[in-house]
């Protein structure tokens, strides 16, 4: 089942100006691999040796942070949508 | 300028001082770095060139990331913006005696032209903003911050963007709409606001996100705060600052402030002890703090303190290492806490703070409780913004007399009352 992926600018230069992706998967994990394989060099920039996720990378499934989910055990739906933001922002 | 290019902080990969906030290689936040070194030779000469500067924030453009700061005779709003900064800072003895404390500060950023310490992010924010092209003045707020630039881009003439939960206080959406803005209310947390703008921010690239894509140049603006307060100590460091914590962003740049007066040999002292101050009901910085690491769990905010509730904080991990860096530490307070807090303060110095505010002044009070300050030490406490943002915190704080119009009634009703 197919899952579209959002692109964040910052990320651009690695999808060849792509601000969507279109893979396969059941859980963001597989969405993410299967994004990885589409763009070289897309993984070293979001995960860490450790294979997961860089602290200042945000992960949204329709909208929730999926740490507040299951992380990237996080089942995704056919015709889900993940977007992928960097955590820089806000107050005070 | 100072500042002489854009540093990760996660991998130290450089960039040039353009509009950008993120590193391409690892996500990590940039900050600006600066050679301070040609000012290092006359350091007396530097201090007289501060005292002889604008009153405002502008007097420290040394130490700030524009290139053509408003100088001392720049009174035109249209092009200087607004005049943030010169706060007072007010001893406060009786707060001081009430929670049994030595000596105690409160610099009161409520001063600025918006009433919070926004005014002085946004200044800079701004002024780099007209420097690097951009037109038009956006930010994703709990507030404060959408006050300070809806007032500022009508100061400078700019259009401007706010984005804001449409659940925020009416006295901050009232405050933020007056300026002519295109307000815009998200049906959403903060972080809801937050994640919508850093996406908006990728596709107008003429929109200047004051607290996204300019973060990096505005974040350095609350160093001005660390700076006011040593000049108004006599060119010397506090020991202890208590100082909120929504984002982390200002807890940081406070002590970055100080580090860099220290190292030029401006000041004398060293880093003070930093101790940061959230609300339970959202708190991300405090229970990594509490739990000995610097991986803040987001959380969904539940507090009446809502400039401070960011359940997810960037600069989270960088405020818990400060924090036990300089021996201080990172409390959280109730929401009851939050309202004595606001009326302790308001009772003792006469200055009355938002919710904010109140997180501040309850983590002072439960610091001295705990006796964790010792009876020597100097305390600043850094408030941050208006109570008469915040006026529902309030309600039912306190009692009044009703009375008939007749001295008789006011002897039975109100004098008796007082002494009885």
């Amino acid at each position: 089942m197919s899952v579209k992926v959002k692109i964040p600018t910052q990320l651009r230069a690695a999808t060849g100006g792509a601000s969507e992706a279109s893979v396969e998967g059941a859980t963001v994990g597989e969405a993410l691999d299967a994004l990885y394989a589409q763009h070289e060099g897309l993984k070293d920039r979001i995960t860490g040796d450790d294979g997961e996720l860089r602290r200042f990378v945000n992960v949204y499934i329709g909208g929730e942070d999926i740490r507040f989910l299951d992380g990237l055990d996080t089942p995704v739906a056919a015709g889900g949508e993940l977007t992928i933001l960097p955590a820089v922002a806000g107050g005070r | 300028m100072s500042g002489t290019s854009l540093k990760c902080r996660e991998c130290a990969a450089t960039y040039e001082l353009g509009a950008r906030y993120v590193c391409e290689n690892c996500f990590g936040p940039l900050e600006v770095s600066y050679d301070h070194s040609h000012l290092a030779g006359d350091v007396d000469g530097l201090r007289r060139r501060i005292q002889a500067g604008p009153q405002s924030i502008w007097r420290y453009s040394d130490f700030l990331p524009v290139e053509t700061p408003p100088g001392v005779g720049a009174t035109n709003l249209s092009r200087a913006g607004l005049p943030a900064g010169a706060t007072p800072l007010i001893k406060a003895d009786r707060l001081a005696e009430r929670l049994g404390l030595g000596e105690v500060w409160v610099k009161n950023d409520a001063h600025n032209p918006t009433h919070s310490f926004k005014d002085r992010v946004v200044a800079v924010a701004s002024q780099r903003a007209l420097e690097l092209g951009f037109d038009t003045l956006a930010c994703a707020s709990t507030g404060n911050l959408a006050n300070a630039v809806a007032a500022q881009a009508a100061a400078l003439g700019l259009p401007s963007y706010v984005f804001i939960p449409s659940d925020l206080e009416e006295q901050k959406i009232l405050g933020t709409g007056v300026y002519g803005t295109n307000l815009v209310k998200v049906r959403g947390n903060y972080d809801d606001v937050n994640r919508l703008c850093t996406e908006l921010s990728g596709e107008r690239e003429s929109w200047a996100f004051v607290n996204i894509n300019m973060r990096s140049y505005y974040a350095e603006g609350s160093k001005t705060i660390a700076y006011e307060i040593a000049e108004q100590l006599g060119w010397e460091t506090p020991d202890r600052i208590v100082s909120p914590i929504a984002s982390g962003s200002l807890f940081t740049k406070i002590a970055k402030g100080f580090g860099e007066w220290l190292e030029l040999g401006l000041i004398t002292g060293a880093v003070p002890t930093m101790n940061g101050a959230q609300a339970t009901g959202c708190a991300p910085v405090a229970n990594a703090f509490a739990a000995g690491t610097d991986v803040c769990r987001p959380v969904k905010p539940n507090t009446i303190a809502k400039s401070l509730a960011i359940g997810n904080p960037a600069d989270g991990p960088y405020a818990v290492e400060l924090a036990r860096r300089t021996g201080g530490a990172v409390d959280a307070v109730t929401d009851d806490e939050i309202r004595a807090g606001i009326r302790l303060l308001a009772e003792t110095t006469g200055i009355f703070t938002e919710t904010a505010g109140g997180v501040t002044t309850a983590t002072l009070a439960k610091l001295a409780e705990r006796g964790d300050i010792g009876h020597d030490e100097r305390v600043v406490l850094v408030i941050t913004g208006d109570g008469l943002k915040t006026l529902d915190a309030v309600k039912g704080t306190f009692e009044s007399y009703e009375i008939n119009p007749s001295f008789e009634d006011f002897e039975a009703t109100v004098e008796q009352g007082v002494h009885a």
